[in-house]
């Protein structure tokens, strides 16, 4: 079996807040192995950002980890000196974010932005510009060399999108965290950069965390899909298997949620009815009940665990076994 | 200072924009005008700036002397030339000075942590409560007048305006996208601030340094001409006008000499500045 490049293990991170400790994450584990695309599926609010800020360790002043260990390649970065965790980002852990309209300088050309990224390589102008360039092609940009000379906002959506990867890949990093880094962009943009995105981790090798609303999107691109609610994992596993047969009714009806999988036309899409839960103040049971279709007692009392199989899929539901 | 400048295109543009603007302009050939006067003052001056004339005293312009001379029959043209050296260098010591203080002290304010930016704003606060002239007075009192005094009275006074600039842009800043996504690719404060917020805020600044050195050429002209300035027989523009105040009735010729480039520089520098705020405005930018 392939290295593990990333291992979240049993990580709880809480913000204090005045109202007492918001408990974002709650024993979240799981694994990105060299070479693999895993997709972090969840709504608003479940706790991915947090979990991708724990990772590259860029957290909030009010943050408080209580537990659990980040482990990359091994090594623990919650415990990592901050010299040693800033070597390894953007070098080894190197990450794409959201909105390409607002994550490069404005006022440096995009040329000189990916020069700078380049500081730990070694090489003058001359070859940092050959290797931007280079990037920039691989990336898919017409007339890299004269877009090297642009600034930002000379460039479209998908443009800077694909300048951003480009400078996220330069360093050959083992893995990439993506951000949701296609929600800002239309949706021909956003399969053109899927492949893009796919065509390059096949070329270099490295591991990705996909970060994504879009199910569709992580259909298609990840090996394995990640589901959380309310700052737990609550199902994971093959993304084939877990989107053909859900095990947690959390999946279930973010699936039946997709306007992809809809084949009729309706007036109101389907939602899943209920909040969030308070995540200051936590009810005992499964953080799902409230707005489960098939809660009983004991999901009320009793909190499911991460059940793992054999078969690599895992569900936080009392009724993981029999699933509707 | 000038890779701050490196974004050529940007330069390139803003020189464009400028032919655009008749005040801007102008305001821009006055500026090289006394710039290229006074640095090269001793190639220009027609006579010693100190050089006495006891039988030419008071004299009105002429083809000798092209500003007429003062009460000692020294050449007032010769003088401007070279009180304007003595403007030229306290303005722009003391700006480049205030202005790499300020960038300091606003970056650690606007990035460092939270107690040392309240403490570094109350300290601003301070110094900016005193009226300037008023503490220019305590100090020349204290340590007695001369060009380094000048020097340092308007640095203390303008750093807090280049600080409180530099850490309102920086605070904006710190929290963009672009900073994260450095910090994401490894990228050290250091390499954060230098790289990232410098080019970021380097505009407003230069246009308030344009701003700033009338203020500052104002400023030096009236401690010279209370003689706290400049020692005699130094030629400054304040102490022109000072020692052409008392013969104001018999021969206004040295307070012409001393006024109008007082006049010039003001004018020069503040159309200058204001052609500089509006091209890099980014709301007027795409309509200029």
């Amino acid at each position: 079996m392939s290295e593990v490049v990333l291992a979240v293990e049993h990580l709880s991170v809480g913000y204090r807040t005045a109202r007492g400790t918001l408990q974002a994450l709650r024993d979240v584990s799981l694994e990105v192995r060299s070479g693999e695309i895993v997709g972090l599926v969840g709504e608003s609010g479940c706790g991915k950002s947090t979990l991708i800020s724990s990772v590259i360790r860029l957290l909030a002043p009010n943050t408080e980890i209580s537990a659990g260990a980040v482990r990359f390649r091994g090594v623990d970065l919650l415990t990592l000196s901050e010299e040693r965790m800033r070597a390894l980002r953007g070098a080894e852990l190197a990450m794409v974010f959201q909105d390409p309209m607002t994550s490069l300088n404005p006022v440096l050309s995009i040329g000189r932005q990916m020069a700078d990224i380049q500081f730990r390589l070694p090489g003058g102008t001359r070859e940092k510009r050959a290797r931007s360039l280079d990037m920039l092609q691989r990336v898919g940009i017409a007339d890299a060399s004269q877009r090297l000379g642009h600034y930002p906002h000379q460039l479209s959506g998908g443009m800077r999108q694909r300048a951003a990867i480009a400078m996220a890949l330069m360093m050959k990093p083992a893995l990439l965290i993506a951000d949701e880094p296609t929600t800002a962009l239309d949706a021909t943009l956003e399969v053109q950069i899927i492949e893009q995105l796919k065509a390059l981790q096949a070329e270099i090798g490295n591991a990705i965390l996909f970060i994504s609303h879009h199910l569709g999107v992580i259909a298609e691109l990840c090996d394995r899909v990640v589901v959380m609610y309310a700052g737990e994992v609550v199902e994971s596993g093959p993304v084939r298997q877990v989107f053909d047969a859900p095990r947690h009714p959390y999946t279930r009806m973010l699936l039946a949620c997709d306007p992809a999988s809809i084949d009729e036309r309706a007036r109101t899409l389907p939602i899943i009815p209920g909040i969030l839960p308070d995540l200051v103040d936590l009810p005992g049971g499964c953080v799902f009940c409230e707005r489960c279709d098939r809660a009983e007692s004991i999901c009320i009392t009793q909190r499911p665990r991460l059940e793992g199989g054999a078969d690599g899929r895992a569900a936080a539901c009392h009724f993981a076994g029999a699933p509707r | 200072m000038i890779a701050l400048l490196r974004p050529h295109g940007l330069l390139r543009e803003s020189l464009r924009k400028l032919r655009g603007n008749p005040l801007g302009f102008g305001g821009l050939v006055i500026v090289i005008v006394i710039g290229v006067l006074t640095v090269f003052a001793p190639l220009f001056a027609t006579h010693a700036p100190n050089e006495v004339d006891v039988y030419a005293r008071l004299q009105p312009p002429s083809g000798e002397h092209w500003l007429g001379t003062d009460q000692l029959g020294r050449d007032l043209y010769s003088r401007v030339l070279h009180g304007g050296r003595i403007a030229m260098t306290v303005s722009l010591v003391a700006i480049s000075l205030s202005m790499a203080l300020g960038v300091a002290l606003g970056m650690l304010a606007g990035f460092g942590p939270r107690w040392l930016d309240r403490l570094l704003v109350i300290g601003f606060d301070t110094v900016r409560s005193f009226p300037t002239v008023m503490f220019a007075l305590a100090v020349v009192a204290l340590i007695g007048p001369s060009l380094n005094t000048v020097i340092g009275i308007v640095i203390i006074t303008s750093v807090p305006a280049y600080a409180r600039v530099v850490r309102t842009q920086t605070l904006a800043l710190r929290e963009r996208d672009f900073i994260l996504a450095e910090r994401a690719m490894g990228a050290s404060t250091w390499r954060i601030l230098r790289h990232h917020v410098m080019p970021n805020i380097a505009a407003p600044l230069f246009i308030l340094a344009s701003m700033d050195i009338p203020a500052v050429v104002g400023l030096e002209a009236g401690l010279s001409f209370l003689g706290l300035g400049v020692r005699p027989p130094t030629a400054s523009w304040g102490s022109i006008l000072s020692d052409g105040y008392a013969y104001i009735r018999n021969s206004p010729w040295p307070l012409i000499a001393g006024g109008i480039p007082l006049v010039l520089v003001t004018l020069g520098f503040t159309f200058f500045g204001e052609a500089l705020r509006d091209i890099f405005d980014p709301r007027l930018r795409r309509k200029t």
